[in-house]
C-alpha cells in the first residue's frame, strides 16, 4: 500500500531513537524496572509496522541472481529442508570460509567450509554470530543525505555530477577511506578508480591492525610479505605474546595444533608450546608452559633468545633468573628441533620482536618447513596507522573534498591525538557506507546502508591467498549496497549491481570456460589456483632492531576484544552475551589486572577507577584476572558505544580515547586511583577453584605414559552395585533391543581452547534467547552450553582449563524422576529429552541436575515480536516461551533430520552423519558425537581411549557426555607448572 | 484434688454452664465491633492487597520478578511453603491426636488452633501454584485427570506427591473443623440477636437439635475423622521432607529428614498458636479459659520437638562429615563458613540456643518472655528453611555453576502478602465463629465439677 510513506516515518523514528539521549540499561531488555521498559513498548509498536512491510514483500527473500548451493543441487528449494551455500565473512583483513545454512531463502546458521583453508569446516564465535548480525533491526535501512530520507537513483546521479568535477582536477581533492582489503574485486575497482583520478587517494584504517607485524616482516626480509604458519609440522612452539587461536586465522591454526596433541588417537609424541604471554589469552591457557610477563620484558627474552642462537641482536637484555631459565630451556628445546620449531610473534609486540621471530625461524631452518612467506593478501598492505595519519592531515589542511568512507568506523575508533572528527568536519561531501547510522554515519551528508556479507556478491582472499567468491542467501534485508557497488557508482559505471561486477572481475582472472569455473568456484567456495606462490625471504641487519625493555610503572595495553572485536559487533547480542573465554565477563570491558597489581594499589573487583597518561583519562571497573602480568592493565577495545544500536549502546567503557596513533597496542606511564564508587560487571563463573573435586583430570604426558588409565581411577565405586560402569561403549550403554542407536558423545580436554566457537554456534542453531546484563547478574543466562575454566596453581600464573559442559544425557538422570508432570523424559535412544509444551516450570529438574546445565525462562526471553529476528530462527527448533524449563537437546532436529534421509535410502545413520552444531564449529574437533553402540564409530572409539572419564561418574548418572583427560607436554626442565593429578593419586 | 493441680486448672473457677456459653459467644454475637479489631484486619487486608498486587506481577512478568535463578531455583516460594505448612501442623495435632491422647486441656485452644492451621494451609497452597513458571496450565497437570492425550503426573515426583498430601491435609482438616463446629453453630443459632445471624447459623447448624441421637453421631465422625487426621500430622511433612530428601543435592539428600521435620513442624506450629493465642486472650479477656496451664504445656511441647530438631542439626552434620563425600563435606562447611553464615548461626541461636530457657518453669510462665520466644522460634524455623534450600543448592558439586541468591522486593512482598492473607482470615475468623469451642468447655466445666465433687479418678 502505502510503503515509502511509512518507511520513511520508520527511519524518522529511528533517526529520533539514535540521535536522542542512549539510556543506561538500553541492552536489559526485561526489566520491568529499568527506565528502558516504556520505549520497548514504543519499539514494539513500529516494529509491527515492519511487520507489514516483509509480510507485503513476501516470506521468500532470495536474490534474483544465481546462487549455487555448496553440496545438494536440487531443482528447486524444499520446504523443510536447509540448503548450504559456500560463502566467506572478512574480519580485519582476514577472511573465514563458510557454508550458510538457508531455509527457505534464510540463512539461519552458519558452518565452516571444509574445503576452505582457513576453516577446515570450522568457524569462530564471529563468524557464527554474523547470522544475528545480518537481522540485526537496528541496522541502518534507509538512504540518508543531510538527515532526510532519499533514495539510490538520488545518489548516483549526485555522485556523478561530484565525480565529473573531480575528474576534471584528476581527483584532486577525492579521498576514499577504507578498512583492510582483502577482495580482489573491490580492491582492483579501487585500483581502476585511481588510475583514472590519479590525484585521488586511498586511505586503510582500522584500530585492530597489522602495522607492527607489518614493520616487523619489512625490517627483517626488506620486503611486504604474508606469513602463513603450519602448526602441523612444528613440535616445538614458542608464542611471543600471540594469541594465535583466538585471533584471526585462529580457526585453523587451532585446528593443525591440536592435531599435534591428538593423544586419544594413539598419537604419542606430542608437540611442545612455551607461551610468553602480556595478557591470559586462549592461546595461553593451552600451551604446555605459560609466563606472564610484561611487554617490555617478552622483547627482552625475545632479544635474549635471538642472541643465545646466534643471531647479531645488539643491546644487553636484563632477565631475572627465572626468565633466564626459560631462555635456556627454550634455546635447548629448539636446537633439538631444527626445522621443526616454531616462533610466532603477537600483532601487538613491537617490529623488534617480529623481525626477531621471523629471523629465529630462518636461522633454524624452519622457513619453508613449518612457515612460509606469500604475497600480501591484502591488496595494497597500508601501515594502517601512517594511512589514517596522513589523511588527517590532509583534511585538516583543506586538501579534501570529497570522503568515502566504506566501512569502519573512525569517529569511533580512530587514533585520539588524531582529531579525526575535527579534520572531518572540513570535508565538504562526506559520504559514509556502513551496515549500522554509527558515530561516523552520523557524522556524514551521505549515509548508505550497507549489504552484509550474507546479503552480498563479492570475494575474499584468505591468509594463504586463495580466494572464494562470496555469494548472497538473502536479497538486502534493508536495501543495502556493497561497497563495489558504491565503487562502481562513484567510478561513474552507473548501477551496476555486484553480481554483474564480481562476475566482471573474475572472467578476466578465470581462464578457460568461465562459466563452468564459475559455477564450480561459486560452489565450493574457494577458487581452484588462486593460493599465492612462496616468496623467498633473507633476513638482514638483525643487529639494527631496537627492542625496548619496560618502561615506567604501569602499562596499558589495549587489545581486541573476544566478542566485539573492535567494535563493530557492540549490537550483537549474542556476542555480547557470550562470557569472554577467561574473565568471563559479559556486556562488558574492564581494567584487566593481575591480582599483585591490584594488591599493589589497593583495587578489588569492580571499583571504579581513572585509568591516566597525561592529559587521557578514562574511568573503568578493575576486574582482577589471574595469569595477567604484573604492572600492567589491559583494556580491551570496542566498548561504550554511542550509536551501535539498543543492544550495544552505552555497553562498557569507550577507552580510544586513551589510545593515541603513538600508543597502538601499549602505553606506558599510567596511574591508576580508585575513585572510590564501584559498578556491577556480570561474571558468569564466580568461583574459578574445583575446591580438590576431579572435575577436569589431567596429568603430563610422562605421567600418562606410566599410568594410562590415571582419569579412570577416581571414582570409588562399591564394587557390586550393578551397571556402575562409567562411559565405555559396552555394558550399560549396550544398545537396547528396541532402538538401532545410542547417542553419545565425548569432549576432549586437552584440545579445547575454550573460545566460544561451540557457545554461539549452539545459540544460533537452537533459538536461545539473550536475557541481558541484569540477568546474567543474576545468574539467569540461557547458553545451553557453557565452558567452564578453572584455575589451579599459582595465583599470578595459574593453569586454566576449560571445560565445555552441556546436558550429558544422564542414563539415570535425576531431573528426570523429579519431574511432576514427565515434561523430561528418557528415549529409548538414550537422550534425555525437554518437553517444553509439557513444562510447567517448577525448576525441580534444575535443583537436582548435579551438572546445572538447565536454563530457565524466568521471563519471557525471546523475542517474539520482531519480525526480522523471526526469520532468523532455526525452524527446526522451538522458540520457548517464559516459565519453561529449557537445555541441551543433542541437536536432535538434526538427528531426526539424518534419520529421515537414512529412512528414505533404508539404510541405517552413518557415523559422522549426525554432528552437533558445538562440534562442527569446534576448531580442534574437541567434541565428537555419535551412536556409542556402534564400536566402529569415531566416539565409540574414543571413549575406548584410557583417557576417557564421566564428570561426577561417582553419582551413578551414567552420563552419555564424557570427557577425555588434559594431557600436557611440559618440558623436564622447566619446573612442571601443572599440578600433577595423576601422580599423586593411588 | 493437690494444690498443684488447681493451680493447673484448665478452667478458671467460678463458671457456669450459661457464663462459658455467654463469655464465648458473645465474642461473636454481641460484641461491639472494636477499634484494636479494625485496625488489626486493616493491616491485614493491606497486606492481603500486597499479596494479590504481587500475584499480579508474577502473572504478568513471570516468577524472574523473584531473586530465584540458576542454580538457586527454589527460593522463598519453597521457604514460605515450607514454613507456613510446618505452621499448619498445631492444629490438627492439638485437635486430633491429643483428642485421642484425651488431654482435655486441648479444648479449649483446639478451635482456634484448627482455624490457625487451615489459614496456614491455604497460605502455603498458594506457592506450589504461584511458584511454577506456568501457572496457568500447571495447576490441573499435576492432578490425575484422566484425558486423550493419555499423559499423568509423573508419579514418582515428590511434588505429585506433595500435590496429594497437601490437598489431602487440607480437605480432612476442614472437615474435621467444620464438624466440630456445628454444635456451636446451633448454640449461636439459639444465642444471636437478629434473624439474620440466626439465619445464616442455622443453614450451618444443619438441624442440629443435640438430641442423643446427633451426640452419638457426632462423636463417632469426630472420632473417625481423629484418627483420619492423625497420620496426615505426620506424612503431610514427611513428605514435604521427600521434596528435599528424594534429591540427590548434598544438604537435602539425607534420611533424617522425615522425622526432623515432622518434629520441626510441631515446633513451629506451637510457637505459631503461642504467637497468636497470648495477645488473643488478653484482647478477648479469655485468660480464664486459656490459663497458665495451656501456656505451660505448650511450652514443653516446644522444648521437646525442638530437642528433636536439634538432634536434626546434630545427625544432619554428623552424616555429612562421617560421609566422607566432598560434597557433604563442603555443603557442611559452606553452613558454617559460607557467605550465608550468619543466617546458620541465627538459626542455631533461635531454634536451638534460646528454646533451652524453656527448661525452666520461671520462664514457661513468663508470659512476654513465651511471646518473645514464640516469635524466635518462628523466625528460626523460617531461618532453617532458608538454610536447608539456598546454601545447599547454591553451591552443589561442580563449583563453576555456584552462585548467590538475593530476595528481591516481590519475595519480601510475597511473603509479607502471605502473612496479610493469613492475618485477614484470622480476624475475620475470631468475629464471627466462636473462638473457644463452647459446648466442649461446657463438657469440661461439668467434668471439673464431678471431679471437684468427690473425684471419681484421680
Amino acid at each position: 500500500m502505502n510503503e515509502t510513506k511509512l518507511w520513511k516515518s520508520l527511519e524518522e523514528k529511528a533517526a529520533i531513537t539514535a540521535g536522542g539521549a542512549p539510556k543506561a540499561d538500553s541492552h536489559d531488555r526485561f526489566n520491568p524496572f529499568s527506565n528502558d521498559f516504556l520505549s520497548r513498548r514504543e519499539f514494539l509498536e513500529w516494529s509491527g509496522g515492519m511487520a507489514a512491510v516483509l509480510g507485503a514483500a513476501g516470506c521468500t527473500r532470495q536474490p534474483n541472481e544465481k546462487m549455487i548451493p555448496y553440496t545438494k543441487a536440487p531443482e528447486r528449494v524444499i520446504p523443510g529442508k536447509p540448503l548450504f551455500y559456500a560463502s566467506a565473512m572478512s574480519l580485519g583483513g582476514g577472511s573465514l570460509g563458510l557454508l550458510v545454512e538457508s531455509h527457505m531463502g534464510r540463512p539461519t546458521k552458519i558452518e565452516g567450509n571444509p574445503e576452505h583453508p582457513t576453516s577446515m569446516g570450522a568457524t569462530d564465535p564471529f563468524a557464527q554470530a554474523s547470522v544475528m548480525g545480518m537481522y540485526d533491526p537496528d541496522r541502518s535501512k534507509v538512504l540518508i543525505q543531510n538527515g532526510q530520507v532519499t533514495f539510490w537513483g538520488n545518489f548516483s546521479t549526485q555522485i556523478a555530477a561530484l565525480m565529473a568535477m573531480h575528474r576534471a582536477k584528476k581527483g584532486q581533492g577525492l579521498r576514499i577511506l577504507t578498512e583492510n582489503v582483502i577482495s580482489p574485486s573491490l580492491g582492483a575497482a579501487i585500483g581502476e578508480l585511481l588510475k583514472t583520478m590519479p590525484e585521488a587517494a586511498w586511505h586503510q584504517y582500522e584500530p585492530i591492525n597489522r602495522d607492527n607485524e607489518i614493520d616487523g616482516l619489512k625490517q627483517a626480509f626488506g620486503k611486504s610479505v604474508t606469513p602463513w604458519y603450519d602448526l602441523k609440522a612444528a613440535k616445538v612452539l614458542v608464542s611471543f605474546d600471540s594469541d594465535l587461536f583466538g585471533d584471526l586465522s585462529g580457526v585453523r591454526y587451532s585446528r593443525d595444533f591440536a592435531e599435534g596433541r591428538a593423544i586419544a588417537t594413539g598419537k604419542k609424541d606430542l608437540n611442545r608450546f612455551y607461551a610468553l604471554e602480556s595478557q591470559p589469552t586462549v592461546t595461553g591457557s593451552i600451551a604446555d608452559h605459560r609466563m606472564p610477563a610484561r611487554v617490555g620484558d617478552i622483547e627482552s627474552m625475545a632479544a635474549a633468545l635471538a642472541q643465545k642462537l646466534g643471531l647479531g641482536v645488539s643491546g644487553k637484555p636484563e632477565l631475572n633468573p627465572e626468565q633466564r631459565k626459560w631462555v635456556d630451556a627454550i634455546a635447548e628445546d629448539v636446537q633439538a628441533n631444527k626445522g621443526q620449531s616454531l616462533f610466532i610473534a603477537g600483532r601487538w609486540q613491537s617490529p623488534a620482536v617480529h623481525s626477531i621471530a621471523h629471523a629465529l625461524n630462518a636461522s633454524l631452518g624452519n622457513t619453508g618447513k613449518t612457515v612460509r612467506y606469500l604475497p600480501t593478501i591484502e591488496i595494497r598492505a597500508d601501515k594502517n596507522s601512517d594511512s589514517i595519519k596522513s589523511l588527517v592531515s590532509a583534511m585538516g589542511s583543506d586538501q579534501v573534498e570529497t570522503l568515502v568512507i566504506l566501512g569502519g568506523n573512525p569517529v569511533f575508533d580512530a587514533p585520539a591525538d588524531l582529531g579525526f572528527v575535527n579534520a572531518l568536519e572540513k570535508v565538504k561531501t562526506r559520504i559514509h557506507s556502513g551496515l549500522y547510522l554509527d558515530e561516523t554515519g552520523s557524522k556524514c551528508q551521505w549515509h548508505i546502508p550497507e549489504a552484509h556479507y550474507l546479503e552480498s556478491w563479492s570475494d575474499l582472499r584468505a591468509h594463504n591467498g586463495v580466494s572464494t567468491i562470496v555469494q548472497p542467501t538473502i536479497a538486502p534485508l534493508y536495501g543495502g549496497k556493497t561497497h563495489l557497488e558504491v565503487i562502481a557508482a562513484i567510478a561513474g559505471k552507473g548501477d551496476k549491481s555486484s553480481y554483474d561486477l564480481v562476475r566482471e572481475y573474475w572472467k578476466s582472472q578465470l581462464g578457460g570456460d568461465f562459466e563452468t569455473n564459475w559455477r564450480k568456484a561459486v560452489q565450493d567456495g574457494v577458487v581452484e589456483k588462486s593460493a599465492g606462490g612462496g616468496e623467498s625471504v633473507a633476513v638482514q641487519g638483525a643487529a639494527n632492531w631496537k627492542w625496548t625493555p619496560n618502561t615506567g610503572e604501569l602499562d596499558i595495553q589495549f587489545r581486541p576484544d573476544a566478542s566485539v572485536w573492535d567494535g563493530r559487533f557492540a549490537n550483537n547480542g549474542w556476542l555480547q552475551e557470550t562470557p569472554r573465554p577467561l574473565t568471563k565477563l559479559t556486556w562488558d570491558n574492564a581494567a584487566v589486572m593481575s591480582p599483585n597489581t591490584a594488591t599493589k594499589y589497593g583495587l578489588k573487583n569492580e571499583m571504579l577507577v581513572d585509568l591516566q597518561v597525561g592529559e587521557d583519562k578514562v574511568r573503568v571497573p578493575v576486574w582482577i584476572q589471574p595469569g595477567h602480568c604484573a604492572d600492567a592493565v589491559t583494556l580491551h577495545l570496542g566498548y561504550g558505544r554511542r550509536m551501535a544500536g539498543r543492544i550495544g549502546n552505552q555497553v562498557g567503557v569507550d577507552v580510544y580515547p586513551l589510545r593515541p596513533s603513538t600508543a597502538t597496542w601499549l602505553r606506558p606511564g599510567a596511574t591508576i586511583k580508585a575513585t572510590g564508587s564501584t559498578y556491577a560487571l556480570a561474571c558468569t563463573q564466580s568461583h574459578q577453584n574445583m575446591e580438590g573435586r576431579e572435575i577436569v583430570r589431567h596429568a603430563t604426558l610422562a605421567t600418562f605414559l606410566g599410568n594410562p588409565t590415571f582419569a579412570q581411577h577416581h571414582e570409588h565405586l562399591p564394587k557390586n552395585v550393578q551397571g556402575l560402569d562409567v562411559g565405555t561403549a559396552g555394558g550399560e550403554y549396550a544398545p537396547k533391543a528396541e532402538a538401532d542407536y545410542q547417542w553419545g558423545m565425548v569432549v576432549n580436554l586437552g584440545s579445547c581452547t575454550g573460545c566460544n566457537a561451540c557457545v554461539v554456534a549452539c545459540q544460533a542453531e537452537n533459538n536461545i534467547p539473550i536475557v541481558g546484563k541484569t540477568e546474567v547478574t543474576r545468574g539467569r543466562e540461557m547458553n545451553w552450553l557453557r565452558i567452564d575454566r578453572y584455575y589451579e596453581g599459582d595465583g599470578e600464573n595459574p593453569v586454566a582449563h576449560h571445560q565445555p559442559v552441556a546436558c550429558v544425557h544422564c542414563e539415570t538422570a535425576p531431573c528426570e524422576v523429579v519431574c511432576p508432570v514427565g515434561a523430561t523424559v528418557h528415549d529409548n535412544e538414550g537422550l534425555n529429552n525437554m518437553v517444553y509444551n509439557r513444562c510447567v516450570g517448577t525448576k525441580y529438574c534444575s535443583n537436582n541436575c548435579p551438572y546445572k546445565v538447565r536454563h530457565f525462562n524466568f521471563f519471557e526471553y525471546s523475542d517474539m515480536t520482531t519480525p526480522q529476528l523471526k526469520l532468523g530462527r532455526n525452524p527446526d527448533v522451538t522458540v520457548r516461551s517464559r516459565g519453561v524449563m529449557e537445555k541441551c537437546t543433542y541437536c536432535v532436529q538434526r538427528i531426526s533430520a539424518a534419520r529421515i534421509e537414512a529412512k528414505s535410502e533404508n539404510r541405517k545413520i552413518r557415523d559422522g552423519e549426525v554432528k552437533t552444531a558445538c562440534q562442527t564449529a569446534c576448531p580442534t574437533q574437541s567434541i565428537v558425537f555419535g551412536d556409542i553402540s556402534d564400536p566402529n564409530s569415531q566416539v565409540s572409539k574414543l571413549k575406548e581411549a584410557s583417557l576417557n572419564y564421566s564428570l561426577l561418574g561417582e553419582l551413578n548418572t551414567k552420563p552419555r557426555t564424557t570427557y577425555l583427560a588434559k594431557v600436557s607436554n611440559p618440558n623436564p626442565k622447566l619446573e612442571a607448572k601443572q599440578p600433577e593429578q595423576g601422580a599423586h593419586h593411588e | 484434688m493437690s494444690d498443684h493441680s488447681r493451680l493447673e486448672a484448665v478452667i478458671a473457677p467460678g463458671y457456669t454452664l450459661t457464663s462459658v456459653t455467654d463469655k464465648i459467644g458473645d465474642i461473636v454475637t454481641k460484641d461491639p465491633i472494636r477499634k484494636g479489631w479494625v485496625g488489626g484486619l486493616f493491616l491485614g487486608f493491606i497486606g492481603l492487597q500486597l499479596f494479590l498486587m504481587t500475584v499480579l506481577m508474577l502473572f504478568e512478568f513471570g516468577v524472574g520478578i523473584w531473586g530465584i535463578n540458576i542454580p538457586v531455583g527454589w527460593g522463598f516460594d519453597i521457604i514460605n511453603f515450607v514454613w507456613w505448612i510446618g505452621i499448619g501442623h498445631a492444629g490438627t495435632l492439638i485437635s486430633a491426636i491429643l483428642l485421642l491422647f484425651r488431654q482435655d486441656w486441648r479444648t479449649s485452644i483446639n478451635r482456634f488452633a484448627e482455624a490457625m492451621t487451615l489459614f496456614a494451609v491455604a497460605c502455603a497452597a498458594t506457592f506450589p501454584l504461584l511458584h511454577m513458571g506456568r501457572p496457568e496450565v500447571g495447576f490441573y497437570w499435576v492432578a490425575p485427570i484422566p484425558n486423550v492425550m493419555g499423559m499423568w503426573p509423573q508419579f514418582r515426583s515428590p511434588l505429585m506427591w506433595d500435590v496429594f498430601a497437601i490437598s489431602t491435609y487440607g480437605t480432612v482438616s476442614l472437615l474435621f473443623w467444620i464438624v466440630g463446629l456445628i454444635p456451636d453453630f446451633a448454640t449461636l443459632r439459639d444465642h444471636a440477636d437478629k434473624a439474620w445471624k440466626r439465619n445464616i447459623f442455622g443453614v450451618f447448624a444443619m438441624g442440629w437439635r443435640g438430641s442423643a441421637i446427633h451426640w452419638g453421631r457426632y462423636e463417632t465422625i469426630y472420632l473417625i475423622l481423629a484418627g483420619l487426621a492423625t497420620p496426615l500430622v505426620l506424612s503431610v511433612h514427611t513428605i514435604v521432607s521427600f521434596d528435599f530428601a528424594v534429591a540427590q543435592v548434598p544438604g537435602w539428600h539425607t534420611t533424617v529428614f522425615p522425622p526432623y521435620f515432622v518434629a520441626g513442624a510441631i515446633y513451629s506450629g506451637f510457637a505459631m498458636v503461642l504467637t497468636l493465642m497470648i495477645p488473643l486472650r488478653k484482647f478477648y479477656k479469655l485468660e480464664d479459659f486459656i490459663t497458665m496451664r495451656h501456656l505451660n504445656t505448650m511450652a514443653k511441647v516446644m522444648l521437646t520437638t525442638g530437642l528433636i530438631v536439634a538432634y536434626g542439626y546434630l545427625i544432619e552434620g554428623f552424616m555429612g562429615w562421617y560421609s566422607g563425600s566432598v560434597y557433604e563435606r563442603y555443603m557442611l562447611l559452606n553452613r558454617f563458613i559460607g557467605p550465608y553464615a550468619p543466617y546458620y548461626y541465627a538459626l542455631l541461636a533461635c531454634n536451638v540456643l534460646i528454646p533451652q530457657c524453656l527448661w525452666f518453669r520461671s520462664c514457661r510462665r513468663n508470659i512476654p518472655l513465651l511471646f518473645v520466644m514464640s516469635l524466635v522460634i518462628n523466625t528460626g524455623m523460617w531461618l532453617e528453611r532458608f538454610i536447608i534450600i539456598v546454601t545447599s543448592l547454591h553451591r552443589d558439586f561442580l563449583p563453576s555453576s555456584w552462585g548467590m541468591y538475593y530476595p528481591t522486593i516481590f519475595d519480601w512482598s510475597m511473603f509479607i502478602g502471605t502473612m496479610g492473607l493469613f492475618f485477614s482470615l484470622l480476624f475475620i475468623f475470631v468475629r464471627i465463629l466462636p473462638v473457644i469451642s463452647i459446648f466442649e468447655m461446657r463438657v469440661l466445666l461439668s467434668e471439673e465439677a464431678h471431679k471437684k465433687s468427690g473425684g471419681s479418678h484421680a
